[in-house]
């Protein structure tokens, strides 16, 4: 007699049973740890707190681990945690001009005030795979080489010097006190204000993104960015507490930050500026930055009256498509049992199958009909 | 980390009463999607994460919970899900429709009827009836301000013009309270006429979209159809080959490789139900 399937508590838990010994693989290799995760595979750890939008290395490290390396798993379960936290208030704007740099390149001037600094960067690499790196003590400098120059010198943001020549849009400062969207705690509405846009993009998938990033270079949605600045180091994070009548600070955390300088715009009477696009990121994700700031431009194209006729210019199909975790959640979703919509279509395609076969036999009564 | 990491129902009170607010609103219009801020939750979303925000934010330490999937309460997702309130929560739970006070819900109604104090939670993949006729929130939302809805009738018309019959099967679209139309969830159109007149509250959660919706008791609850097109229920030639019920919905097991199958109800707690006043009767 057959027995339907039964799911069972205990397919589930012997199925979690054989993913923990999954993840811990081979017995006779030594396990990996936290710490070397978040040192080793430290862009790993970036893309899974800049993703899952909580800034705590250990805590994404301990995701890559449990997530078996799967990073929007990782991902997952960094959101999963964050979603928990309570909010107890909303910090200070950061300051990137502020920012001890780590790296800072501009695609539009040679040299500029602070000097380019290349920093840790794949960019010059060749990309031949090192061999010597399967060997314990792999060649890694036993000290991080120092800047030639001095890096605590002032590194003003480069679109403010374009500013100061009044060729770049200015940047609309916003109201004090003004509040922030977040878009973790309020449903999308459309058309959304940039905060929410770039929140939302900031937490978007890589992948997703620089898919419709690369999309405009190729003529969908053009819109003719320089690299004004790339930057990567430390900013402050401070709060302001009412009780005290001031700002403390909260710590320091890494971030990338992307100025893109694009098409000018003039008329209404109004001279012509070039425009902005804007990208910021946590920890080092410089294509995640770029592509931020490329998208941003697109979505501006409504604001500029131009035609809009690329996917990136589509501000409801970007933004409700870049979550990878909503996507890889319902793309997955299908692999969940649908016996009785499939059972409702059998039903109806068996009886549509009859009436057309009752027809093809018949064809007079159709004609009848 | 504290003793108790995660508050009871792992929602924050401050979520859980922003999830009420919305469900009050949804109460007070009904069938109308009401936006809310969704949470990520520890399960994947399409697993049912609005389906369990609800739960979290209406279930106390004496409810009773029933989860199904598919209408059976042993598969996969609905135990884990069961496992999730029992363990967050602390809370009893049943596989007994009519003990339940709570039954969270993926893909049916059960064949049982309800009663007055107990709340359906639908879990809702795509929340916007309109959406396949039209992609954009921004139309769909005035489309509903509008009550216009022509699309839809047109494409129930195109149809029948095309096959012969109304080709929805499932998350078949119902009009609630005579204004807004409201997707009822990818539940088979056999179940509508369950929504109903129904005594229960029924609470619709969509996490991914961010919407609530809901059909208070005693709603009328209407599937679209045209006058010479009456809608109607799918019917089964079979009876379940476990109890000979011939009123559920039957799913089809196919039991060899040369086209050998049988029907089961999809209700398993109906179907034991009825097995098991079978054997009483028949050791009377």
């Amino acid at each position: 007699m057959y027995v339907a399937v039964k799911g069972g508590e205990r397919a589930i838990a012997n199925a979690h049973a054989l993913l923990a010994d999954k993840r811990r693989g081979d017995r006779a290799i030594p396990e990996i740890s936290p710490e070397q995760i978040d040192q080793q595979l430290a862009l790993a750890v970036d893309r899974a707190m800049a993703e899952g939008s909580l800034y705590d290395r250990e805590l994404a490290a301990l995701a890559i681990k449990q997530a078996r390396g799967d990073l929007i798993e990782a991902i997952f379960l960094v959101r999963a945690y964050r979603t928990t936290l309570p909010r107890f208030g909303f910090a200070e704007p950061v300051e990137s001009g502020a920012m001890a740099v780590r790296r800072r390149v501009s695609g539009t001037y040679k040299d500029l005030p602070g000097g380019q600094v290349l920093g840790p960067t794949f960019d010059y690499t060749h990309r031949l795979i090192d061999f010597s790196l399967r060997e314990d003590g792999d060649g890694a400098p036993a000290s991080a080489p120092s800047a030639p120059a001095d890096l605590e010198a002032a590194m003003p943001r480069v679109t403010d010097i374009i500013a100061g020549g009044d060729l770049i849009e200015r940047n609309v400062s916003p109201e004090p006190g003004a509040p922030v969207a977040d878009v973790t705690r309020d449903a999308p509405s459309y058309p959304a204000p940039r905060d929410a846009r770039l929140q939302t993009l900031a937490r978007g998938d890589e992948g997703f993104l620089l898919g419709l990033a690369y999309s405009t270079q190729r003529g969908y949605g053009r819109n003719h960015p320089f690299v004004g600045e790339i930057r990567f180091g430390d900013v402050d994070v401070e709060l302001f507490v009412d009780d005290l009548g001031f700002a403390v600070p909260l710590g320091a955390i890494a971030v990338t930050e992307c100025q893109m300088v694009n098409q000018f715009k003039g008329g209404d009477g109004e001279p012509p500026r070039f425009t902005r696009g804007y990208g910021l990121v946590f920890g080092q994700c410089e294509r995640k930055a770029m592509s931020m700031a490329l998208v941003d431009r697109a979505l501006r194209a409504e604001e500029f009256a131009e035609e809009r006729k690329g996917p990136a210019q589509d501000e409801e199909f970007v933004l409700s498509h870049s979550d990878n975790v909503q996507a890889t959640g319902f793309v997955e979703h299908l692999k969940l049992p649908h016996y009785v919509d499939f059972q409702a279509e059998l039903a109806l395609l068996r009886e549509l199958r009859r009436e057309h076969a009752a027809a093809t036999a018949n064809p007079r009564n159709e004609a009848a009909e | 980390m504290t003793a108790r990491p995660y508050n009871f129902a792992y929602l924050d009170e401050q979520t859980k009463r922003m999830i009420r607010r919305a469900i009050l609103k949804a109460i007070a219009i009904p069938g109308y999607q009401v936006p809310f801020a969704s949470r990520e939750m520890p399960m994947p979303y399409g697993w049912g994460t609005g389906g369990v925000q609800l739960t979290a934010s209406i279930i106390g330490p004496d409810d009773v919970l029933k989860v199904i999937d598919q209408g059976a309460d042993d598969t996969t997702n609905a135990v884990s899900i069961r496992a999730f309130f029992a363990k967050t929560a602390d809370v009893a739970t049943t596989t007994d429709t009519t003990q339940a006070t709570i039954i969270q819900t993926r893909h049916r109604v059960p064949e049982t009827p309800l009663s007055a104090d107990q709340i359906l939670v639908y879990q809702v993949p795509i929340p916007e009836p309109l959406r396949f006729l039209e992609p954009r929130e921004t139309e769909t939302r005035t489309m509903h301000a509008l009550a216009e809805y022509g699309v839809m009738h047109v494409k129930l018309y195109e149809d029948i013009a095309r096959h012969g019959h109304i080709a929805t099967t499932y998350a078949y679209p119902a009009r609630v309270a005579d204004r807004y139309i409201m997707d009822p969830s990818p539940i088979p159109k056999f179940d509508n006429p369950k929504l109903d007149d129904c005594p229960a509250l029924q609470l619709f959660g969509a996490g991914r979209e961010q919407r609530i919706y809901a059909i208070p008791p005693f709603t009328r609850v209407v599937s679209l159809d045209f006058e010479d097109h009456p809608f109607e229920r799918t019917k089964f030639e079979a009876a379940c080959e476990f109890c000979g019920s011939r009123d559920s919905f039957l799913d089809e097991v196919v039991i060899d490789d040369k086209g050998g199958r049988m029907f089961v109800c999809s209700d398993t707690d109906y179907c034991q139900k009825r097995q098991q006043a079978q054997k009483k009767d028949a050791a009377e």
